[in-house]
């Protein structure tokens, strides 16, 4: 291992420190401004969203430094629905890029509309002889042409992919790269640069900068490490499973109206599930469909055999259902002592 | 707890506490780049010192980008106010008055620390502790020889020259008050002594930790397996996940989803159509890997029985991380083990495997000829074939000609001995007789010689 590169300077030389500074993405106007955290919180939570402490944190810092999110976590613990409630509270539009194997700038950022390029080419052919004809000196008539050609790679032809849709908007937007882990290291690498100053350069036409900086929120389920400058780029959160107050008022938020110790006991029995070493521990998404489920069943005391014959909701895996299985009595009763019923 | 802005260079980015924590979090191995500083004083900035929460939070957010780093985070942050929050601000000779006040202090108390020894404020001394500890520079030490050297010039600072001049005086007075006094003084000393020693060991814990654990690792990745204390083991543990992490994040294209373990939805509901689609039967996507590209046949008898359970660790985690592997592990015989692998946590993996056929003694013809009847029609011109082992085989027929059959159907053959060289071929060890039949014999006995071999097979398997 390289340690000058674990640990780095500790003193940032002065000018260092300025040229960083005045780097800062600056010239941008921010959406509307976020006075605290504590609105964050209320913001979210009217949206639908039940956001922790940290969460509520991490937006308002992404808004006042112009950061980037990065939020990891767990499958199933909101961090797509983060970006979305953030939208719906802030009423900006959501533009959301799904990650994969091979995306690419052309697929992210924009694409030339080559059949309407196609056209132009065809009437420009037909035109070209009377262009010309008007002409009187050839150096007037190569004038002509390339006024033609300048129009081909004009905004006219420029199909704008979400990246590009995205620093468009002329109120800002909330942009939503999710899963970026599946995506290649290129593109990684490419996203960094747009990432930096929230701006572009199409090479035809030139740079294009956002009129508003977009909130941008990137996820990940860690399939595979992201590079550093790209962490480094980014506020990092990290949202873990609930803890049982929380989940409980994320539950009531998602299925409304449901019984208020049917909850007690679902939740308490979940956070007990994810004390077992299991293969895939039961994520928001699992507690929220299977509360829909006992919902369904008008189930209002968990027993055991309610619970074995659901649990296929919460746990994905053979090994893990099995795993469970020993634990099922104890875990019932638990979750039926904390709702006050045994 | 008061913060300071510091010089003019730095405008109002770094404040002097900000600064001093970020040495610190970089001690405790948290890479703070020179960006990340930056966005550290922005944030600052926007959040304010006034919440200590949301100072962490927000700090947290810039600085950890990883649930480790989160974690180490934490628990520097907290170590760190815990001890600013002792910090006084007043230097320790502004301390001293309250002791005048109740004037009934009997004689002696003439130099400040006999004062403040005497006055028995606990809260005013600590301050003092802190203060001269900084004013000392304690947060400078690296090295645990240095502790005494700290522990002396703080006490100096403190003024232990006078104090102890002062004891003398009294004692010398002869009177049984002087003596009383002499003998409370010193009793008072040595708990400030121990105090001033408390400081310095917290210092040396926070501040050289990273230097240290890095040191460590160093030594453990070079050390040979077999030497590695039980102590180190979890240390072990991190090392080699960290080093697979790092060889699937260059590998990433070889990670494929796997299926196996998944209740296979379409198939158990045509099962079940006869209860109406009740799922009685389950049944589970099996995705067997017929085409493994790389196969790994691991020693765990006794003769390797010591490092074993790191090359399993190793397996373990490249299990992970690589999708079209498949594992086996052999002593007396050979069987599978990547079901194991797979299903079970790495230290249930490693007991399991161990207790169905480790610590035996090795027959390596025994083994081959059980890999010859049961996975041979694996291998194929795309499959790279390792063997981990000491070839020592107990003067059992090495059957040679198996391991000539591998490698002609195998794209390479690879053999990883955790021997030394010059021992290869002595006593019962049958490798110069295998090695024939391999690309490749090397030496491989360190976690570092494992990450550069296995780096160079995933490279060419690429
Ligand atoms: N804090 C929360 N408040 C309200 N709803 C939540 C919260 N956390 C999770 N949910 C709900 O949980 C479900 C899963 O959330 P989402 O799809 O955003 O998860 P995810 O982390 O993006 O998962 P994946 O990694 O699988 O994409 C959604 O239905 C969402 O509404
Ligand atoms: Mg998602």
């Amino acid at each position: 291992m390289d340690t000058s590169e674990a640990f780095p300077q500790n003193v940032l030389p002065p000018d260092e420190t300025k040229r960083l500074m005045d780097n800062a993405p600056s010239k941008i106007t921010p959406a509307p401004t976020l006075k605290a955290i504590d609105d964050v919180d209320a913001g979210l939570t009217a949206a639908g969203y039940i956001p922790n402490r940290q969460i509520a944190t991490a937006v308002y810092l992404a808004h006042h430094l112009q950061k980037p999110i990065l939020v990891e976590g767990p499958a199933g613990v909101g961090k797509t629905e983060l970006a979305k409630s953030v939208a719906a509270w802030m009423n900006l539009p959501l533009i959301r890029m799904q990650c994969y194997e091979g995306l690419d700038e052309s697929k992210s950022l924009y694409e030339w509309k080559y059949g309407k390029q196609l056209l132009y080419t065809q009437i420009l052919k037909d035109k070209i002889g009377s262009v010309i004809s008007e002409s009187d000196n050839l150096a007037r008539a190569l004038d002509k042409l390339h006024a033609f050609g300048d129009i081909f790679f004009s905004r006219n032809f420029l199909e704008p992919r979400p990246l590009l849709r995205a620093l468009e908007q002329p109120s800002g937007a909330v942009l939503l790269i999710d899963e970026i882990d599946k995506s290649d290291q290129e593109f990684e690498a490419f996203l960094l640069e747009i990432l930096s100053d929230y701006q572009v350069s199409v090479p035809e036409i030139g740079s294009i900068q956002a009129a508003v900086a977009p909130v941008v929120l990137l996820t990940s389920n860690s399939t595979r490490d992201l590079g550093d400058a790209l962490k480094r780029r980014c506020l990092h959160l990290h949202i873990g499973f609930p803890d049982e107050k929380l989940e409980a008022r994320i539950i009531s938020s998602r299925v409304p109206g449901i019984d208020e110790r049917l909850l007690r006991q679902l939740v308490t029995f979940v956070q007990q599930l994810r004390t077992l070493d299991l293969k895939k521990l039961p994520s928001v998404s699992e507690t929220i469909d299977w509360a829909k489920v006992m919902v369904l069943l008008h189930t209002s005391v968990l027993d055991v055999t309610v619970v074995r014959d659901t649990l296929n909701v919460l746990l994905k895996f053979e090994a893990d259902i099995e795993a469970a299985g020993k634990q099922l009595a104890a875990m019932t009763h638990k979750a039926q002592q904390a709702a006050g019923i045994a | 707890m008061k913060f300071t802005t510091s010089d003019n260079t730095i405008p109002a980015t770094a404040s002097e506490p900000l600064r001093r924590f970020l040495q610190v979090a970089r001690g405790a191995g948290l890479r703070v780049s020179a960006a990340e500083g930056i966005d550290a004083a922005r944030a600052v900035d926007v959040v304010g010192y006034t919440e200590r929460a949301v100072l962490k939070q927000a700090l947290g957010l810039v600085l950890a980008k990883t649930p480790d780093e989160k974690a180490l985070y934490d628990e520097t942050f907290d170590l760190f106010f815990k001890h600013e929050a002792l910090a006084g601000d007043g230097p320790f000779g502004e301390a001293a008055p309250g002791a005048d006040e109740d004037g009934a202090q009997p004689q002696g108390g003439e130099s400040a620390l006999a004062l403040l020894l005497l006055s028995d404020n606990r809260g005013e001394l600590a301050t003092a502790v802190e203060s001269a500890g900084r004013e000392s520079g304690v947060q400078n030490i690296r090295f645990f020889t240095q502790k005494n050297l700290y522990t002396r010039r703080i006490l100096t600072r403190m003024g232990l020259r006078e104090l102890e001049d002062e004891m003398e005086k009294l004692r010398e007075s002869g009177t049984p008050e002087g003596m009383d006094n002499a003998a409370l003084l010193q009793d008072r000393l040595d708990t400030l002594r121990a105090s001033v020693r408390d400081l310095v060991e917290r210092n040396l814990l926070l501040y050289a930790r990273g230097d240290t654990e890095a040191f460590r690792e160093q030594l453990l990745k070079n050390a040979r397996l077999t030497n590695i204390d039980r102590r180190d083991l979890e240390r072990m543990r991190v090392l080699v996940r960290e080093m697979t992490k790092k060889l699937a994040t260059r590998y990433a294209k070889t990670r494929r989803r796997r299926l196996r373990g998944q209740l296979d939805v379409r198939r158990t509901l045509r099962k079940n159509m006869g209860w109406g689609g009740v799922p009685f039967i389950t049944v589970w996507k099996q995705k067997r890997i017929e085409k493994p590209r790389v196969m790994v046949l691991c020693d765990v008898s006794g003769s390797v029985a010591a490092m074993a359970q790191f090359l399993l660790m190793f397996l373990y985690a490249l299990n992970e991380v690589m999708a079209d592997l498949r594992a086996f592990a052999y002593s007396g015989s050979l069987i599978e083990v990547s079901e194991i692998l797979e299903k079970e946590p790495v230290e249930q993996a490693i007991v399991s495997i161990m207790q169905r056929i480790g610590y035996g003694s090795s027959n390596y013809g025994n083994s081959l000829v059980d890999f010859e009847e049961g996975w041979m029609p694996f291998v194929t011109n795309k499959t790279t074939v390792i063997i981990l082992g000491d070839a020592r085989g107990n003067n059992n027929d090495p059957r040679t000609d198996i391991l000539a059959r591998i490698s002609q159907r195998a794209k390479r053959l690879i053999w990883l001995n955790p021997e030394y060289p010059a021992l290869w071929g002595t006593g019962d060890s049958d490798m110069p007789r295998y090695a024939p039949y391999c690309n490749l014999v090397t030496e491989c006995s360190t976690l570092r010689h494992l990450d550069r071999v296995i780096s160079d097979i995933l490279e060419s398997t690429r």
